[in-house]
């Protein structure tokens, strides 16, 4: 096995004493996708965030190719420039068009040549179905055309590893499709990546490995027919099981047809 | 240490003389809101109504009052009175007036903001759940405006106090007016007066609108 | 109506008026500048000068302009501090505006979402970076209704520069009022010029606030 793009040793979180994350250990390869699952509240989230040094750890190290994270302050925004951040809600900047959002930090962060960086923005908007929509402003897309802008945005930096932060759970369920169409094309291609995220078919299809998270740490791991062909520990099962519906008592007379 | 003219103010009756300058002052003030608020529900709820006649009847009000500087308005009724009815207003009753007529469209705005921010859907929820329109407005509607709308009313009493500082300009004799008499009166014992004096009446001014302010947002973080 | 009055004074209210805005733009402007000085002393919470400017915007909002412009006028000058009435009415605006301005765009500054923010970070912008491209850009245009509330209640503070014999609008009126008792006439030109000087600031306001509201900023 090849070296880690990214590790995670013994990662502590805590926010005001309480103890969100709790001795997490794991790490991603290049070119894996890793879909992390679990109830709202235990902790995801954070971690993506602890990920990209937007929360102050308070034990452990993250390591983006064997360069620490944490406790690095001199060098963050140039480690955050191989990170890709997708977040719940877009959060595309209201006072630039979609063009300048995505050219802002490649040009004004990376210096890079801004009508190379055009280029390649508007080939991955045309890629994504935008490209009509260059000059718009944010306020005039809809939910799921602004996430497509968000991760062309963070695809433009180039980033070594990209996480998405429930990038779906703001949206109406008809354009939930266009934006998970967008990750799968992208996990296609070998791109690493790190999704939290509700979506269990989704899960099921982008993942190579599937991590649940609970009571603060990662409670089971494995490969998608694993985890939801034949999860081994207690946890998952219950946690797979708030995603299936069953009624256990019909009135008399009022059986569906497929019982009769 | 320089001569700054502060032993003035302890000298004879000049600190009573001051603080009761203030107190007309505040007198003013606390009239005038007192009207204002109380007038001022009616405008503002006349001002929701969608009535096209009361709504433009209210908005040139509100308009007129914003675009006027007080001090404009005041001379207008303190020096126009006398011309237009022969009335001989007192300066004191002039600013009263002229303070409740701008405060009362201040009030007026404020309340109008209050009602109107209360979301259609709370009106609709608690008609679903069977309640009468007046239940509506006294369970619902009331307390949420209610608590929107002190801190704002209370930050109207510090902006009034500051106003009144401009009934000087109409010969009303508050503490400014007080604070030059002093002074003249001390000039040849104490030629530095005019330092300690105006310091005392522009630290007493802060004095008397700060903690308002402070209640008022205060009151804002809590009830936000 | 006395026409033949008005016509004669017309010019002097002119006069009078030209005085108003030129000191009331120019202590405008001084109290856009203390308002930056104070907001970024704040955003990025320098000690000691954080506290200054705190206490500062406290004083400056908490007292009269008419108390300030006196204690400057009268009261400055016994220890040594000296300035004619156009620079005190200047500096007393400047003084009051400052905290009015500071207060204007840190309410701007809060209204951006924190979470742009981190936006920005996690695209590699440094702190500064974020400030400039990000948040001032938009904190700006989100205090532009409050702005355009003070530049308007800035000018209508001017009122009271005639207390330190500046031949203001009011000066005029309350000077032609005492000499010819041409009251009716001497107010209504009174109120004419004030509304020539406001009216169209009002209207540039509603009509920042109304394209503000079209830009809909946020999602």
């Amino acid at each position: 096995m090849s070296e880690p793009i990214l590790t995670i040793e013994h990662l502590t979180k805590q926010f005001d004493g309480r103890t969100v994350l709790d001795d997490v250990s794991f790490s991603v390869q290049e070119g894996e996708v890793i879909v992390i699952v679990g109830q709202s509240g235990c902790g995801k989230s954070t971690l993506l965030r602890c990920i990209n040094a937007l929360e102050e750890i308070q034990g452990g190290e993250i390591r983006l190719r064997g360069q620490p994270i944490s406790g690095n302050a001199g060098k963050l925004a140039e480690i955050r420039q191989k990170i890709g951040m997708v977040f719940q809600n877009y959060e595309l900047f209201p006072h630039l068009n979609v063009l300048d959002n995505i050219l802002l930090a490649p040009v004004k962060v990376q210096k890079r040549n801004k009508n190379e960086v055009r280029e390649e923005a508007l080939a991955l908007l045309e890629r994504v179905g935008l490209k009509d929509r260059a000059e718009s402003f944010p306020r005039q897309l809809s939910g799921g055309q602004k996430q497509r802008v968000a991760i062309v945005r963070a695809l433009c930096m180039h980033p070594d590893i990209l996480l998405f932060d429930e990038v779906t759970a703001a949206l109406d369920p008809e354009m939930v499709r266009e934006v998970l169409d967008v990750i799968l094309g992208l996990a296609e291609d070998g791109k690493t990546m790190l999704i939290v995220t509700h979506e269990m078919q989704f899960a099921r299809a982008v993942a190579d490995r599937i991590l649940l998270i609970d009571g603060g740490g990662i409670c089971e791991e494995g490969t998608p027919e694993e985890f939801f062909g034949a999860p081994k520990t207690e946890r998952a099962k219950a946690f797979l099981k708030t995603f299936s519906f069953e009624r256990k008592i019909r009135k008399e007379g009022m059986k569906v047809p497929a019982e009769e | 240490m320089p001569d700054l003219g502060i032993e003035v103010i302890w000298k004879g009756k000049n600190l009573a003389r001051l603080l009761g300058g203030l107190a007309a002052a505040l007198r003013i003030s606390l009239i005038s809101v007192a009207v204002s608020i109380v007038l001022g529900i009616f405008v503002g709820i006349l001002m929701t109504w969608k009535n096209p006649v009361s709504r433009a009847i209210t908005r040139c009000y509100l308009e007129i009052v914003r675009i006027m500087p007080q001090l404009v308005l005041l001379f207008l009724v303190y020096f126009g009175t006398t011309r237009a009815f022969g009335w001989n207003l007192s300066g004191e009753a002039a600013s009263v007036i002229v303070f409740s007529f701008w405060g009362t469209a201040e009030m007026g705005d404020l309340v109008r903001g209050a009602i109107i921010s209360i979301p259609r859907h709370q009106y609709e929820s608690a008609a679903a759940l069977g309640l009468m329109p007046s239940d509506v407005y006294r369970y619902i509607v009331l307390p949420q405006s209610v608590r929107r709308l002190i801190p704002l009313s209370i930050n109207l009493i510090t902006r009034m106090i500051k106003t009144t500082s401009l009934v000087l300009m109409i010969g009303v004799v508050e503490v400014l007016k007080v604070a030059q008499q002093i002074i003249e009166a001390n000039r040849m014992s104490s030629p530095n007066a005019a330092f300690g004096v105006y310091l005392f009446v522009f630290l007493l001014y802060f004095a008397a609108c700060w903690p308002v302010s402070l209640l008022a947002r205060y009151l804002e973080k809590k009830w936000g | 109506m006395n026409w033949d009055f008005i016509r004669e004074y017309i010019p002097l209210y002119r006069e009078a008026a030209l005085l108003t805005v030129r000191l009331g733009l120019m202590g405008i402007v001084f109290s856009i500048l203390t308002g930056l000085v104070c907001t970024v002393i704040r955003y990025y919470r320098i000690p000691v000068l954080r506290q200054i400017a705190s206490v500062y915007i406290e004083i400056s909002r908490n007292t009269p302009l008419l108390i300030q412009l006196f204690f400057i006028y009268y009261g400055l000058p016994k220890i040594g501090i000296r300035t004619d009435p156009a620079a005190c009415g200047v500096a007393g605006l400047t003084f009051l505006g400052g905290g009015y301005m500071a207060e204007a765009f840190r309410s701007g500054i809060e209204a951006v979402d924190r979470i742009q923010t981190e936006s920005a970070l996690s695209l590699g912008f440094t702190g500064g970076q974020t400030l400039r491209y990000v948040v001032l850009p938009q904190a700006l245009s989100i205090s532009m209704p409050a702005f355009m509330a003070n530049v308007i209640f800035l000018l209508k503070e001017t009122s009271v520069f005639s207390a330190v014999s500046l031949m203001d609008l009011m000066f005029t009126a309350k000077d032609l009022i005492g000499l010819y008792y041409e009251t009716t006439e001497c107010l209504f030109l009174l109120v004419v010029f004030y509304l020539l000087i406001l009216l169209p600031v009002s209207l540039l306001g509603s009509l920042f606030e109304r394209r503000l509201r079209y830009a809909g900023f946020g999602n």
